[in-house]
């Protein structure tokens, strides 16, 4: 059981800046998830964590301990790959009791524990199978359970869902939080998948171009991205945005966005009224836009009109692609909804959960 | 439609229905065969110019094969779907595997026949010469000589009498052991070094490049590596010039004879060792870079140190390409020839078979025991050839 500490880690190979300055702390326990596009860095990270990599600079505790000139073998992690790398002439048994029998430990401790863990997985009757004669969804599993045999302080995931069809995907995500329940210890996951980040980690850390954006709760992320970037790579669909001005009008503060204004509601005026005459770029989450027969209960309902391009029904909802004044973004609206392509139709937009952005920095405004 | 087109297509008809490219494709198959028979023959006995020969050979064989399949897959085409797709596949390899047949297997088989004779006795008369003269049809079956011995030949290469076969044999056990062994060990060695070194490709190419040189070539260059000069004045050869620069005495290498137990054998196998490695280091390098690198940080992450990684990782996932390897430098070091021969001859005890049976079979006129020491080289080379093809199906399967 141990924290994970990032002290200004930096990564380079040459002249290329992988990771610039890297600092976070992960508490005993925790499952945090790494987050971000690709070529952000967060498999570096992770990796240097591993000891796959060299640390340009800066330190990586585990514990108290500071890793990085410690074998990966000494780090007491264990890691699940993306490929799963299980050993391709070891059966599913000898996989599992690999990392075991490097460490001279006993027949009988052996077979208890990679019983347990085969147990924990459902992969019991698998055990004598070479992987060749597994399916993808049984090679993750396993590759699961050969890292909790060893019982590692930290468990490291990179990216282990992105090789499974979105079905298994999103029952292996479950099982994998489960796991995180019963084994109680810390696990760091990279994924480049906002949905996985939002439903499995206890905080996130979104990475950008070997930056950390932002690191914290799913909740917090969603409902206060720190910037432009954090607040449009999660939620799904993302964020609309709308480059605009922040302008005092008939004693209103309001969001002149050119093709329409959005009044500031009373509660964030305050907030909001020492960046008059700035530029802004606003943000409105497509679940902020409705049809306003079905406006959910207490909204700060602003009125806009907007011409209807496309729709998506999705059962439960319907994604409405519109278009005002040559500005286009998404509606996530009910379904009862009788908008229909080419409609001219009025919506509302709920204010109250409008985020405002500095243009100039991309930081959230305060 | 009017009716002078619908005559002319009723004349085509009869050959688009059924029975007509039935008749067709016989009588196409039929023309074929006529047409490659007689070509032979022509070839064979016609005394026209080369450039009249040369076009008339290709027409013929590429020709006459392009007809053999055309109308063979015609005829075979008529028959029941179930026919066709059986029979189809053979059609198309059954040329081929008649060829190797009269290249491969035929002459085996008559070298076998023929180690079953001595050369006592002298020729055979011809089948066709008068019974006075000994002629008739028995002499058909006798290649070259009167003698038939049976397993004669055999039982005095293998009698023990015969000091020559011993050594060859010994020899052959060395270059099995030595040569083959270190080509593959040091092949190995030198891929999974080079894999982690910065000069690689620099690495790689200086060892590869001895591939490049022909076992007669190689075999010219290290006589002058071991030329030997007596003791005093200077030596114009490498190893002999290091040797005495450090004070020791000059020596033969291999024409020593006064190494115990034939070891200058072992400066014959260097030259094939420093030949074969690169082939060997060639092979396990790219099988080397097929690993994925997930699989090595997924055993260092596991507790595996470096050579932990290389016996239990690498070895077992590349061991296909290990098998394959260390079979072909083995079938190449039991037929080794050239390199002996340049170097020493076959003399000064560094016969081996195959030297042997070029021996017995051009120089003594001793075909019948020439061609038992081919067969015995086949029957070594045929179970690790065997391995080598069994492990290859396999791998097939993964």
């Amino acid at each position: 059981m141990a924290s994970v500490t990032y002290e200004h880690v930096k990564k380079s190979y040459g002249d290329v800046h992988v990771i610039k300055d890297l600092n976070f702390h992960v508490s005993d326990k925790e499952f945090l998830v790494l987050v971000g596009p690709s070529g952000c860095g967060k498999s570096t990270a992770l990796r240097m964590l591993a000891g796959l990599e060299d640390i340009t600079s800066g330190q990586i505790k585990i514990g108290d301990r500071v890793v990085n000139d410690v074998p990966p073998k000494d780090r007491d992690i264990a890691m699940v790959f993306q490929s799963y790398a299980l050993y391709p002439h070891m059966s599913v048994y000898e996989n599992m009791a690999f990392g075991l029998k490097l460490r001279k430990m006993s027949k009988t401790e052996i077979d208890q524990r990679v019983q347990k863990a085969a147990g924990l997985l459902g992969i019991g009757h698998l055990l004598d199978r070479k992987p060749k004669q597994l399916s993808g969804g049984q090679r993750q599993r396993v590759a699961v359970g050969r890292a909790i045999v060893r019982n590692p302080s930290v468990f490291l995931f990179d990216e282990p869902l992105s090789n499974l069809d979105a079905k298994l995907r999103v029952e292996t995500r479950a099982n994998i939080t489960r796991l995180h329940q019963d084994l109680g210890t810390t696990f760091i996951y990279v994924t480049h998948d906002q949905v996985e980040a939002m439903t499995m980690a206890t905080r996130i850390a979104v990475l950008k171009d070997g930056y950390l954006q932002q690191i914290d709760t799913p909740q917090t992320l969603y409902d206060h991205p720190a910037n432009v970037f954090v607040a449009g790579f999660i939620g799904s669909p993302s964020m609309n945005f709308f480059e605009g001005k922040l302008v005092n009008k008939d004693g209103k503060l309001m969001v002149d966005l050119g093709v329409f204004q959005l009044e500031v509601p009373a509660g964030k005026k305050d907030m909001y009224g020492k960046h008059v005459g700035k530029d802004v770029v606003c943000g409105i989450r497509p679940e902020d836009i409705n049809d306003p027969l079905y406006l959910p209960p207490a909204v700060a309902d602003s009125r806009v009109q907007g011409k209807i391009e496309v729709t998506e029904l999705m059962g439960n909802e319907i994604f409405l692609y519109l278009n005002s004044g040559g500005k286009q973004y998404v509606a996530r609206v009910d379904p009862r909804t009788k908008a229909a392509v080419g409609m001219d139709k009025e919506l509302s937009f709920n204010v109250d959960n409008m985020h405002l952005f500095d243009k100039v920095t991309e930081k959230r405004l305060e | 439609m009017n009716t002078t087109q619908d005559n002319s297509q009723a004349g085509l008809s009869f050959f688009e229905t059924a029975p007509g490219k039935l008749l067709v494709s016989l009588g196409g198959l039929i023309a074929t065969i006529v047409f490659l028979v007689w070509g032979f023959g022509f070839l064979r006995a016609a005394e026209v110019p080369l450039y009249v020969m040369t076009p008339f050979a290709i027409l013929w064989g590429v020709g006459g094969i392009a007809m053999l399949y055309t109308f063979g897959n015609m005829f075979i085409e008529q028959m029941p779907q179930v026919i066709t797709a059986r029979v189809q596949p053979y059609l198309f390899v059954g040329p081929a595997v008649l060829i190797l047949f009269w290249y491969l297997a035929f002459p085996t088989i008559r070298t076998l026949w023929i180690s079953a004779f001595s050369n006592a006795g002298g020729p055979p008369a011809a089948v066709w010469a008068s019974p006075a003269e000994g002629g008739g049809w028995d002499n058909f079956s006798k290649e070259f000589s009167e003698n038939f011995v049976g397993l004669d030949n055999y039982a005095q290469i293998f009698s023990g009498e015969n000091n020559n076969m011993r050594i060859a044999f010994r020899n052959n056990l060395y270059w099995i052991l030595f040569g083959a062994s270190s080509s593959v060990i040091m092949g190995l060695l030198i891929a999974v070094l080079a894999d982690r070194s910065k000069f690689e490709n620099v690495a790689k190419a200086i060892v590869f490049l001895p591939m490049a040189i022909s076992f007669v070539g190689a075999g010219v260059i290290w006589n002058f590596i071991y030329e030997y000069r007596p003791s005093g004045e200077s030596q114009i050869g490498l190893a002999n010039a290091i040797l005495t620069l450090f004070g020791a005495e000059p020596t033969t290498f291999a024409q020593n004879v006064g190494l115990p137990w034939g070891l200058n054998n072992i400066f014959l196998i260097i030259i094939v060792i420093w030949l074969q490695t690169g082939y060997a280091m060639v092979l396990f390098s790219s099988a080397i870079k097929g690993i994925p690198s997930e699989l090595l940080e997924a055993a260092r992450v596991d507790g595996a140190n470096e050579v932990q990684i290389f016996f239990r990782i690498m070895i077992p996932v590349i061991w296909g390409t290990i098998i394959t390897v260390t079979t072909t430098v083995v079938i190449f070091t039991l037929k080794v020839f050239d390199v002996v021969w340049v170097m020493t001859g076959g003399q000064f005890d560094t016969q081996v078979i195959g030297t042997q049976f070029y021996r017995e079979s051009f120089t003594s006129g001793n075909s019948g025991t020439g061609s038992a020491l081919a067969i015995i080289l086949l029957l070594a080379v045929v179970p690790v050839m065997i391995y080598n093809l069994r492990d290859f199906s396999k791998r097939r399967t993964f």
